[in-house]
């Protein structure tokens, strides 16, 4: 599917989340950990450490990685997957920028279960 | 048969390239007319930046001059902006009443400079860079000279800037990302970038957002206020923040339009008969603003325009900026992935910085700043997606360097002379290092540093030194002693933090540039240690980086194991009171915190509070008058004390007192580890202070200071640093000594451990014995307080960071539908 006909929620300004860090976005199927790039990419991961759940929106965010700030387990914010020696992933919603708003994808938000 | 009738809309490079291409296969295939809205012939756009440094003149740059048109039976209207089209009847019309029919059209209108929709956007003085009209603005107001603002740091406004300042005016270039040319560079080569810039006189401003242009009064600029409230005088400002299609004319014949004139791989526009070229057009999504693609697309039309089957299939592109004295080019994608690698060469004495970004083997983008002889050699196996395995370990020093057998790098010191100079700083030559060596039998760097400062100052002949090394001793030198600080660097720790005092490095993106990071963004353990670093050795000037704080001192709570915090208030000296007690007992109720806890340090802990909550938990300790314990902190965290004089019948001083003055000196202070200590008022020592990071045993000719204790993974009694009489001199002496751990500490390294490194002797030379020393350290930890005694929890209370504490969206059950 492709960006046009994909459709999309707006979830705030690409400036309300810090260069290098994260915010929250609360839904009912939990939260979703909405990164900002130094080079101001947005990505999404589910806000749940595959490890021993931690909040992965509270990690320090370093290229298109993130640290879990719990037991330092690092995850690639693309694909979700745990780098190094470490094995797990973190679902991933698709995220764009429009006009300075930061986009969920509908589709993969409808799909969470929780 | 009637020959057919080609109408050229706009007369820009690249319907001039179409001709060209369209000429060399059929001369004689069509009538052409062209339409130019600019009342000139074809010129070369990409030239306007030296026509504006006055390296160059407008006769200079002529692609197509009058004659080439008369030469080729090509009519061109000067000064003719297309108003119709009429697609039933195939005529286009413009303003100035001339109407042409035709067979095929081309449309190239090329693109409208973004003007941003900012108050003043409209004032005399606010210029754009697209054209030689603009060029010719510009130069006027350069002659009044005075100052000019560039807004955006991309491509154009950086021509814009160098030009302008060539022609004698002050330049400010405002940008709003971080890092100078952020679409094209990464950000290490967009800060190499703004220090060329700088040096050349220009003051760049990155972050910068514009407010407004201020009016003079008389509708002319005077200046431009940002966000944050600066303002700064001007008399030109200058638009380059980006082009947008020129879109109108093809709007208005119902033709499809996206961003850009949607064409097809044909480059035929929804109507078969008329092609977009150039700037205005939208190709499978994507508009292009470079030279490179348009080319590739004129000659697909040129061939399609005979009947041919071209195709356009989209085009990577590469840039180089053309200001003299800046060699920069950049091509491809260079984002990182998990399924990329790269490979960096950074020479920071030499000003060079390359990036390779592989994917499969191949390269997909290519960064090359201060030495891009080989970027078009990197462009074309990019674009031809060459299998790079083979020269992969030498590919980043370019073509020269393929083919050849390896050079062996130890080969050029093993053959220089006794009497060459290895350090400059410290005029060592090679003669004396080597008779360490093996006169010493030193084996590692430190060691040969120690014993002949070889490499001791700016650390940039390290690399010639350790060579020396391996040429000296053979097999024997292990170069992997020093344990690197991460993956990112080769440098230990105390290089990092020596090179960081030595060469005044000032931000993390400099530290990683001017040291030759291997990695773009550093990694969750290097950030943290360098903000330290930079904070600890530049208290007034470094702005503290947040983003490279573990999460813990990022929101001044500790985070738990089910992503909830807990929350500790400052106990000075372990003393509270009803009222504290009675706030604490307030607070837990109202928010229902799940659990209270003593801690090893004399305070209270509460567990279980939600993120969210935090800043309305602070707001109420803070009215009781508590403020952060910083029980969160690589820094400052408790001083334990017993009742002492004032209650104990053993007591020889006031321990208690004594505690509370230290704490209320030293609170707030970052250190590279946490940092307890106790004052006792015995010897039976109840405030343990003989297993604390400094403690106090207080005794009744004075204070015996401790120091490099231990309770926690290794347990360790304390050594004595030295007695002293009085309570001023024993906090004297603490400060200094936690000044000079401040100062020579690896972040995370506790003091017993950094004691065990230095040796304790020497910290008990320099702390003891040295007043003068002493007196500085004191000083400078002071010093430092001044920036670091800020109560995080009531900034925080006050509004500071409230992002960190709210949800930034909550989506209800439909929206995620």
């Amino acid at each position: 599917m492709n960006a046009e006909t994909r459709s999309w929620v707006a979830i705030g300004d690409l400036m309300d989340i810090p260069r290098e860090g994260a915010r929250v976005v609360k839904t009912a199927t939990g939260c979703i950990a909405v990164f900002r790039t130094v080079d101001d990419e947005v990505y999404a991961l589910d806000d749940r450490c595959p490890h021993k759940g931690g909040p992965l929106s509270q990690g320090i965010v370093h290229g298109t990685s993130v640290t879990c700030p719990l037991h330092n387990w690092v995850f690639d914010l693309a694909t979700g997957l745990a780098k190094g020696a470490d094995e797990g992933s973190a679902r991933t919603t698709a995220a764009r920028i429009e006009n300075g708003k930061v986009l969920l994808a509908a589709d993969d938000l409808a799909r969470r279960t929780g | 048969m009637k020959k057919q009738k080609l109408v050229i809309v706009g007369n820009g490079m690249a319907p001039g390239r179409m001709l060209e291409y369209l000429f060399e296969k059929d001369r004689h295939a069509y009538d052409i007319t062209i339409f130019n809205a600019e009342p000139r012939v074809n010129y070369n756009r990409l030239m306007l930046s030296p026509v504006l440094s006055g390296e160059r003149t407008y006769e200079d740059i002529i692609t197509h001059g009058d004659d080439w048109y008369a030469e080729h039976g090509v009519t061109l209207h000067k000064s003719a902006k297309v108003s119709e089209i009429d697609r039933a009847a195939k005529t286009v019309t413009s303003e100035t009443g001339v109407t042409a029919s035709y067979d095929r059209l081309v449309i190239a209108t090329g693109s409208n400079p973004f003007i941003i929709p900012l108050p003043g956007k409209d004032l005399d003085g606010v210029l754009t860079y697209r054209d030689l009209d603009d060029v010719g603005k510009m130069l006027d107001a350069a002659k009044r000279g005075g100052r000019a603002i560039v807004i955006g740091g991309g491509l154009l406004g950086l021509e814009a800037a160098a030009g302008l300042k060539m022609q004698g005016m002050e330049v400010t270039v405002l940008h709003l990302m971080p890092t100078l040319m952020e679409r094209q560079l990464d950000p290490a080569a967009g800060y190499l970038l703004q220090e060329e810039f700088e040096r050349r006189g220009i003051e760049v401003r990155t972050k910068a957002n514009s407010h407004e242009i201020v009016d003079d009064g008389t509708g002319k600029v005077k200046g431009i206020r940002l966000d944050d409230g600066t303002q700064i005088e001007a008399s030109v400002v200058v638009m380059a923040v980006g082009i947008r299609p020129s879109t109108e004319l093809a709007k208005a014949i119902s033709l499809d339009v996206g961003r850009g004139i949607l064409v097809g791989d044909d480059m035929r526009t929804s109507d078969a008969d008329i092609f977009a070229l150039g700037e205005c057009v939208e190709h499978r999504g994507i508009c292009y603003g470079l030279v490179a693609p348009l080319y590739e697309m004129a000659e697909v039309i040129a061939d399609n325009l005979l009947n041919g089957t071209s195709e356009y299939t989209g085009s990577v592109t590469a840039t180089k900026l053309k200001v003299t004295g800046v060699d920069l080019y950049s091509a491809g994608d260079f984002s990182e992935g998990e399924d990329r690698e790269e490979i960096v060469l950074r020479d920071a004495a030499a000003g060079v910085y390359k990036r390779l970004v592989l994917k499969d083997n191949r390269i997909v983008g290519a960064v090359l700043y201060g030495e891009t002889s080989d970027g078009p050699w990197f462009f074309d196996l990019l674009k031809k997606r060459s299998d790079v395995a083979e020269m992969r370990d030498t590919l980043i020093f370019g073509q020269a360097y393929q083919g050849g057998t390896p050079l062996d790098p130890t080969a050029a010191v093993a053959a220089l002379p006794d009497d060459a100079e290895i350090c400059g700083c410290n005029g060592v030559c090679k003669g004396k290092i080597v008779n360490a060596i093996s006169e010493k039998g030193l084996t590692s760097l430190d060691d040969v540093r120690a014993h002949t400062k070889a490499s001791a100052s700016c650390g940039s002949c390290t690399g010639l030194v350790e060579q020396l090394m391996q040429v000296t001793l053979g097999d024997a030198y292990n170069p992997a002693a020093v344990t690197p600080m991460c993956g990112c660097t080769h440098l230990g720790h105390s290089d990092v933090r020596r090179l960081i005092k030595s060469r005044e490095l000032k931000t993390i993106p400099s530290v990683m540039q001017e040291l030759e990071w291997t990695s773009s963004g550093g990694c969750a353990k290097c950030r943290p240690a360098l903000n330290y670093y930079l904070v600890s050795d530049w208290p007034d000037e470094y702005a503290d980086d947040y983003q490279s704080r573990y999460i813990n001192e990022r929101v001044h709570a500790n985070i738990q194991k089910d992503g909830t915090y807990s929350v500790v208030p400052r106990m000075w000296g372990g003393m509270t009171s009803s009222t504290e007690l009675r706030a604490i007992a307030d607070v837990v109720d109202k928010f229902n915190i799940p659990a209270v806890k003593c801690t090893g340090g004399q305070r209270i802990d509460m567990l279980g509070i939600s993120k969210e909550d935090l800043p309305a938990v602070w707001a109420d300790l803070g009215k009781a008058g508590f403020v952060s314990g910083q029980a969160y902190a690589k820094g400052l965290r408790t001083v334990k004390t017993c009742v002492g004089s004032d209650w104990c019948r053993f007591g020889t001083q006031d321990s208690t007192g004594l505690g509370i003055r230290i704490e209320k000196f030293m609170w707030g202070s970052w250190t590279p580890a946490k940092l307890k200590l106790a004052v006792s008022g015995c010897p039976r020592n109840c405030a343990e202070a003989t297993c604390k990071d400094i403690g106090v045993i207080c005794v009744d000719s004075g204070y015996e200071i401790h120091f490099a204790g231990a309770a926690g993974l290794d347990i360790k009694g304390t050594e004595v640093l030295g007695l002293v009489k009085t309570e001023d001199e024993a906090l004297e002496h603490i400060v200094a000594l936690t000044q000079m751990y401040r100062e020579q500490g690896h972040y995370l390294e506790r003091i017993y451990k950094w004691a065990r490194r230095v040796g304790s002797d020497e910290i008990r030379t320099r702390i003891m014995e040295d007043a003068d020393q002493r007196k500085l350290y004191f000083d400078r930890f002071v010093f430092s307080q001044k920036f670091a005694q800020v109560d995080p929890w009531s900034e925080r209370v006050s509004g500071k960071d409230k992002h960190e504490f709210r949800p930034m969206a909550v989506l209800q059950a439909e929206a995620a539908e």
